[in-house]
């Protein structure tokens, strides 16, 4: 028992490590297709970390959706618009002080969580006994994330779908009028523009 | 500040650094697809720092069995199912966005965007038709 509880703090810090150094590699690297790449890492170890903490359905998802979908995406997008960046100064120093501010004040902030793994916790004494105590006989799936997903909070889904159907409407309107403006000469190049 | 705190906090802070690794990415770089991947990391950690929460001391995943009786609290795990499809829809909004700009402005750094706009309308004149 001592011993497992040791290994899955092992497993946690070596993966808390690999995800901080992939971060600031993203941030250092210059070469687009190094950083996407380096992002589908960063979202297959996170789904890694979600397994660690018993989130199985979010790991399964994080590593398609994040890994998968989001990485085909950047790809496809690096494809249309290059995949270099400019070369600019190392550290921009009012961004950085806003960063360690605003981390300094999100770390005083955990000071009175409860900390982690801690089963006297509030967040597990409201609803989720009753989700973990009744799902099985109420909604039926032995899986409580499915049943709460579909069932309990079956609206929030529904949103959900909305805002899926929204972005993606978005999307094809704004990619839809792609080629006719590349196609013509730009309209500075006349002669009586700006002459009003 | 003792080594039990920061034991049982460490998880929650090491979250916190790579969300402001993103955050970081977000605001100092200028090429718009590294502001998305940054907004990428920030949105993961904060996934991370919330599924953290609903972790239980010897409980397994919340899949109901007679050989257990500690579960992880499903609540963290439905919200951020949610939560990471959302995140993915944006993510190719904003993509489509920055694609669409590319096409109108033939970049995609920050400054060099500012710098077109700034020759349309130059400091002083809200629009083409003002006299400076």
């Amino acid at each position: 028992m001592i011993g497992s509880i040791l290994t899955e703090h092992l497993i946690d810090i070596g993966l808390l490590a690999f995800l901080a150094a992939t971060g600031l590699m993203m941030l250092h690297q210059r070469s687009l297709f190094a950083v996407v790449m380096l992002s589908g890492i960063f979202s297959l170890l996170s789904a890694g970390l979600f397994t660690l903490m018993d989130a199985v359905d979010v790991a399964f998802t994080e590593a398609s959706v994040g890994a998968g979908i989001s990485t085909v995406l950047f790809l496809g997008t690096l494809a249309l618009t290059g995949a270099r960046e400019k070369r600019r100064t190392i550290w921009d120093l009012p961004a950085l002080a806003t960063v360690v501010v605003f981390g300094a004040l999100l770390m005083w902030g955990t000071l009175d969580l409860p900390h982690y793994g801690d089963p006297t916790a509030p967040i597990h004494h409201h609803v989720a006994d009753r989700y973990i105590e009744e799902s099985g006989t109420e909604v039926g799936p032995p899986n409580i994330v499915t049943s709460v997903l579909a069932s309990y909070r079956g609206f929030d889904t529904l949103g959900e779908t909305t805002v899926i159907f929204t972005a993606g409407l978005s999307v094809v309107v704004l990619l839809a009028r792609r080629r006719r403006p590349a196609a013509r000469p730009p309209r500075d190049a006349s002669p009586d523009a700006g002459a009003s | 500040m003792t080594w039990e705190t920061a034991g049982g906090l460490y998880n929650y802070w090491i979250f916190i650094l790579l969300m402001m690794i993103g955050f970081y990415t977000v605001i100092a770089r200028g090429n718009l697809i590294k502001k998305l991947v940054g907004l990428n990391i920030f949105q993961t950690s904060v996934f991370m720092l919330y599924i953290s929460m609903g972790v239980v001391d010897g409980g397994t995943a919340p899949i109901l069995s007679d050989r257990f009786t500690v579960y992880t609290n499903p609540l963290p795990s439905v919200l951020i199912l949610t939560a990471i499809v959302v995140g993915i829809a944006t993510t190719a909004l904003g993509l489509a966005l920055v694609v669409r700009i590319r096409e109108a402005y033939g970049t995609i750094e920050e400054d060099e965007l500012l710098a077109l706009d700034h020759e349309d309308f130059p400091a002083g004149r809200t629009s083409a038709g003002d006299t400076p």
